[in-house]
């Protein structure tokens, strides 16, 4: 192939010579005069030296070409010309919009070439939803019936370009007729045009899928070809619909690996190589996941890698290298001096992907070389994409395998310097809490922080060095907490150290906040200190609002040493703080204030309700939100996590209480970070809450069995003649891929034994739980890789002989795991099937639902009858499909010595329904019996307020449906209504219904990836404490009971913590976050509408207190 | 899928310009100026593809052009890559001499060969049909 490049080459510099001002003569056959202007416009833009003469120049040609293009004497041939001029300046970047009717006119008008550049610079010009494009479908009709077969080929290729939809139905017919055209190209530009439809309107080509199957098995090659995108688009969509076209595909990828196409459908003698590539995609997301047929496909696969040309692109080998060592870190053996190589490449991409190989295989024995390498390679970069992902395996591999504490801290301190501000929070946050949570042995937790304090102290002494805010952060941090443990230390220096950042410029008031607090806590560890009484002296002035409240916090804590030491104890930063949520200690004060004539405290629900039904002029929903931050528990109400009350958000609150801030921020078991900005973090959260379980490197439950014998002595025997500097390559190379070898075989099968790890975390979840969840997320580990097509096709020229082998194997045994993890994944979703069906098979108990009308309402209810008394009588039944749907019992609803009426409330999954039964317990039929409901403030009925029975025969029943919308939020509110009747005389009788929220909270069945980015998008929020009783044990107790009362959806529990997802009909979506501490659950709602959130917390509650 | 196809010259001056996706005119000039750049900063020994923003580059430099194309991560790399030589090749088959004052012909050349961003015809004497027959027409 190279001397084909080379031929193409040397052919090149005339065929491509923008500059040869001689071009003109020459050229093929009628491509000389229509080339004249466009060269001179081209060629004097070309000699132009500022953009501003371009400027100049393109308005001049504008100009000319409106005046050409607009005057009626303006030949077709000429108008070609102008728009090839057009387009030209347009692609320059000057719009010339004035152009564009023309284009359609001359596409309309034009002649052959004229009308095919009349299209193309429609299909240039326009966009989609432009208006003018409407005036091309006319012009498509007809050139589609044209006799002229070039013709219809110009009009499909603009459709399959750009065609308006509202459209498509005016040209469908005639473009399916095209698709038995005897002429392939007709035929395969008939499917490109249908693809088109496909993309911009899927559901007006529904009705012939027929037609692409046909298209499918046309005998052109070019045919088959284009429906293979429509094929790949449905496939995408929906890939179990097509899994019987399998064999299809296989039969058809085996016949183009085969050579069977037409010689001209080679590329450098590799047959069709870019349709062989598509096949390879749809095969790939057939066989996803499935190994059934997957293993349809082998075969062929096999084929096609064995015939694939060997191709070097060193990125590209590099890329299907890291793929395949993630099955098998023994494959990089082979490759070993080649990364080596890869490392010293001058391209900065080819060296990212290496050190991504490396990171792959990092084990114990070699982490120290390769984090080396990272290091070197970060500290040349520049893009903050790279820095992020570097710095993160970096600390993640730092920690996993760090050799000894000295190291770690000095790489930690590498990565806090160079990733600064722009690495994952994340890094700062679990190295804070490793060292705060310690391991298990305590000798050595306090080794590593000592050397931490010695090794800031020492970065601190050099002045005017500057350090980025996160790592200064840190820094402080450190130093606040464990300083104490220097023995000669003396506590002033280091409070000076401290000091003196606090008075640099560049350190930003959020750092500033973290100084202050170290310093706070040293101090509390002192006598007296001058520098603490300056410090003191001069922030209680300071303009910062902020900085002047801790030097008065301080100022105070200061003049009482005990209350000091008591507030900030050593070494306590993973001690649970209590916080007494409901503030009883204020108890007192209230009893004094209300003694004295204060007005009780109303939560804010019901001070909103009630001013709602006192100022009904006058709406006051929007500034509930005000009153929502005044009522949160906790002080701040950024948009961050609940769960990250990270480091860094301590700050952004106000520090009124410097307890509470301290629970903010020394709280670190609570630094796990579920939610980030970028919404929910599953994976992070993997790898930050079980960093010794969860290795990227599945090779465990891949390679069992599959260890490939590989000796070393190929490399050996190589070294026999190595320059010097192969030597020293070949000396990297044996301290990288140290405890990879098959010499390392024990290693590979149970790394986690031999390579003790170095800071193996205090496990707090019980051990089962860990294997369970380790064994799943080697699972997930594997899926990416495990469906052999998908990394197939894009490999599949670079690997050389001996790879094939490697990857079919792999790809065997992923088959496996793939078979392993679906088994495992049915058992998951079995048990939750059960849990569905319990709770769809748990109708919710009258007693829970109706015990609402026995609590107290806001509203005075001096009209509720007795509801709860007075069951049914049995022969009471709903209408078959309706008593599917979970309900309420039924129950009277007013009753005379004639009639009584019954009401059911239906809750299925879109609305709530009420059915009324009237029984007529007379025996003569009931005349005229007319109900009708009062309009209410908060609930809508559909379709009217009234239901009319003409008559009710004797001793029968009748009965209605209404549906009931809540229109206004409310907890609980009363719908009246009056039934009458004729018989004799006229009676009236009235009853009244109580609907509660919950009547129309629905589960809202959503994944935590979306609930992540729900909760961002929202901005009510609501936050409460509630106290938890005994009996409600965890939160799974709690909040499986409030998903049986209320409705609500429990998207993940993950320890503490949990999400549920509701909405109020028809589709208000409301969030909850819970998570319990010490007895009391924290609750935190968000959603789109303001009024919801209280409310629902209103029902939590009452949820609470009842169960 | 392949978001645009340029042709631009070492100058930075736009020679062709296809997008699959709508993007506007003044957007247009600005990203193909910092397209170029990201080729320039390139040596001959450093692989073809650059990552940028949140797409791909895949670019081939002949003489003093470059053909860059824009892809997005469910395209192949490799397949854009010989999809340019392919491209370069049918140039080379139907013009003798210069192409840049030939754009409409260099255009209808790429939309036989791409559509909607999907790779539709590399069989090189299927690609210039119609347009041979174009030229025939035009001639009689």
């Amino acid at each position: 192939m190279s001397d084909v490049v080379e031929r193409t080459l040397s052919a090149l510099p005339g065929l491509l010579g923008q500059h040869d001002p001689g071009a003109g003569p020459g050229g093929g056959p009628g491509r000389v005069s229509a080339t004249s202007r466009l060269g001179g416009l081209i060629r004097s833009i070309t000699a132009l030296s500022s953009k501003h003469e371009e400027e100049k120049l393109i308005q001049q040609e504008q100009t000319n070409l409106k005046a050409t293009v607009s005057a009626p004497t303006t030949t077709l041939r000429l108008m070609k010309e102008c728009m090839v001029r057009l387009i030209y300046c347009e692609m320059l970047g000057y719009e010339s919009s004035f152009g564009y009717i023309h284009a359609i006119k001359l596409a309309q008008q034009g002649n052959l070439l004229e009308k095919r550049v009349g299209y193309l610079a429609v299909s240039l010009f326009l966009h989609e939803n432009h208006e003018l494009l409407l005036l091309l479908v006319n012009t498509v009709v007809k050139d589609l019936q044209s006799t002229n077969l070039v013709e219809v080929c110009m009009a499909l290729t603009v459709v399959s370009q750009i065609f308006p939809r509202e459209m498509i139905p005016a040209v469908l017919p005639l473009i399916e007729d095209k698709l038995q055209h005897s002429k392939e190209i007709i035929r395969r530009k008939a499917v490109q045009a249908l693809y088109k439809f496909y993309l911009i309107a899927p559901n007006q080509v529904q009705h012939i899928h027929d037609k692409f199957r046909k298209a499918l098995c046309d005998r052109d090659v070019g045919v088959m070809a284009a429906s293979l995108h429509i094929y790949l688009q449905m496939i995408k969509k929906n890939a179990s619909g097509y899994k019987d076209l399998t064999e299809s595909f296989v039969t058809i990828l085996k016949q183009v690996v085969g050579g069977k196409l037409p010689i001209d459908f080679n590329y450098h003698s590799v047959p069709a190589p870019w349709l062989q590539i598509q096949l390879l995609r749809i095969l790939g997301l057939l066989g996803k996941d499935d190994p059934r047929t997957s293993e349809l496909m082998y075969d062929v696969l096999d084929e096609s890698l064995r015939r694939a040309e060997i191709n070097h692109n060193i990125t590209y080998g590099l890329k299907a290298l890291t793929y395949v060592i993630q099955q098998d870190p023994n494959l990089a053996l082979q490759h070993q001096m080649t990364i080596i190589e890869c490392l010293d490449h001058p391209d900065p991409i080819i060296k990212r992907e290496t050190l991504e190989l490396l990171y792959r295989i990092t084990n114990g024995q070699n982490v120290t070389v390769i984090i080396q390498k990272m290091l070197d390679y970060l500290r040349q970069s520049k893009e903050e994409y790279t820095i992020i992902n570097l710095t993160g395996k970096i600390a993640e591999l730092a920690e996993k395998y760090a050799p000894d504490n000295e190291w770690f801290i000095q790489t930690m301190n590498a990565v806090f310097s160079v990733g600064g501000d722009v690495m994952h929070p994340d890094i700062p946050n679990n190295f804070l809490r490793l060292l705060a949570e310690g391991f298990d042995d305590e000798k050595e937790d306090e080794q590593l922080r000592l050397y931490a304090v010695q090794s800031y102290l020492s970065l601190l002494e050099e002045e005017d060095t500057f350090y980025p805010q996160k790592f200064l952060q840190v820094m402080s941090w450190v130093l606040g907490e464990y300083s104490y443990l220097v023995n000669d230390g003396d506590p002033e220096v280091i409070i000076t150290k401290l000091y003196r950042l606090l008075k640099q410029t560049f350190v930003t008031s959020e750092t500033k906040a973290w100084i202050m607090s170290a310093i706070t806590k040293i101090s509390s560890r002192m006598p007296c200190s001058k520098t603490v009484d300056k410090l003191m002296q001069e922030f209680s002035t300071s303009l910062d609002t902020c900085m002047r409240q801790y030097a008065f916090e301080l100022k105070h804590l200061c003049e009482n040493k005990e209350l000091m030491k008591n507030l900030l104890p050593l070494d306590a930063s993973c001690d649970e703080i209590m916080v007494d949520a409901s503030l009883s200690f204020l108890d007192g004060f209230v009893a004094e204030g209300l003694s004295c004539g204060a007005a009780p405290y109303k939560p804010h629900h019901q001070r909103q309700e009630e001013k709602l039904s006192q100022e009904k002029a006058l709406n006051f929903e929007p500034y509930g939100l005000s009153f929502t931050s005044s009522m949160s528990s906790s002080g701040f109400t950024g948009r961050q996590s609940p769960a990250g009350l990270s480091l860094g958000s301590d700050v952004s609150g106000n520090s009124a209480e410097i307890g509470q801030k301290e629970t903010n921020c020394l709280k670190l078991d609570s630094v796990r970070k579920l939610w980030g900005k970028e919404g929910y973090l599953p994976k992070k959260e993997t790898k930050t809450g079980k960093e010794d379980k969860t290795q990227p490197v599945p090779q465990d439950s891949i390679l069992m069995g599959h260890v490939v014998d590989l000796p070393l002595t190929q490399s050996e025997q190589q070294v026999v003649s190595l320059s010097e500097e192969d030597k020293e390559k070949q000396q990297l190379a044996s301290t990288l891929f140290v405890g990879l070898g098959s010499n390392n075989t024990i290693s590979l099968m149970g790394k986690a034994d031999t390579t003790p790890q170095k800071f193996k975390k205090k496990s707090k979840i019980s051990e089962t739980q860990n294997s369970k969840e380790t064994s799943s997320f080697q699972n997930i580990a594997t899926l990416p890789f495990s469906p052999l097509p998908d990394t197939a096709p894009n490999n599949k020229e670079n690997f050389q002989g001996n790879e094939h082998l490697g990857l079919r194997k792999v790809s065997l045994s992923s088959s496996e795991v793939l078979e392993a993890s679906v088994s495992f994944d049915t058992s998951q979703s079995l048990t939750e099937a059960v849990l569905d069906e319990k709770l769809s098979n748990c109708r919710l108990s009258a007693s829970s639902l109706f015990a609402d009308s026995n609590i107290e309402v806001f509203q005075p209810s001096q009209s509720v009858p007795d509801i709860v008394a007075n069951k049914a009588p049995l022969s009471l039944c709903l209408p078959g499909e309706l008593a599917d749907h979970p309900h309420s019992e039924i129950v009277e609803l007013c009753s005379s010595d004639i009639l009584t009426m019954y009401s059911c409330k239906v809750w299925t999954d879109d609305r709530l329904l009420l059915i009324l039964f009237i029984a007529n317990k007379s025996i003569s039929p009931l005349k005229t019996v007319t109900l009708v409901f009062e309009s209410a403030e908060h609930f809508k009925i559909f379709e009217s307020l009234s239901c009319h029975f003409p008559v009710i025969e004797a001793q029968s029943m009748e009965s209605c449906q209404k549906c009931v919308q809540l229109e206004k939020i409310c907890t609980e509110g009363i719908l009246s209504g009056s039934i009458s009747y004729h018989l004799d005389t006229d009676t009236h009788l009235e009853f009244s219904l109580t609907f509660s929220l919950s009547d129309f909270i629905r589960p809202m069945k959503i994944t935590t990836e979306d609930f992540g980015k729900l909760w961002l998008s929202f901005s009510n929020d609501v936050k409460q404490n509630l106290k938890m009783s005994p009996s409600q044990g965890s939160l799974s107790v709690v909040l499986n009971a409030l998903k049986e009362k209320l409705k609500l959806h429990i998207v993940e529990i993950i320890g503490n913590e949990g999400i549920v997802a509701c909405q109020l009909l028809p589709s208000v979506p409301c969030l909850l976050h819970c998570r319990t501490h010490a007895r009391t659950l924290a609750l935190w709602f968000r959603s789109s509408c303001s009024a919801l959130p209280d409310s629902l917390l209103y029902q939590c509650q009452k949820v609470m207190e009842e169960s | 899928m392949i978001k645009f196809f340029l042709m631009v010259n070492k100058q930075g001056q736009t020679r062709l310009s296809r997008y699959y996706e709508h993007v506007e005119i003044h957007k247009r000039t600005m990203l193909e100026a910092e397209v170029i750049k990201n080729c320039l900063s390139r040596s001959k020994e450093q692989c073809s593809f650059i990552e940028y923003k949140d797409f791909k580059l895949v670019y081939r430099q002949y003489a003093a052009l470059f053909i860059v194309v824009g892809i997005n991560e469910t395209e192949n790399e490799m397949a854009v890559y010989e999809l340019i030589h392919n491209f370069v090749e049918v140039l080379d088959r139907y013009f003798s001499r210069v192409i840049m004052f030939n754009l409409d012909r260099v255009h209808i050349i790429l939309d036989e060969m791409v559509l909607n961003g999907c790779i539709v015809e590399t069989n090189k004497n299927r690609i210039l049909a119609p347009l041979f027959v174009l030229d025939k027409m035009a001639e009689s």
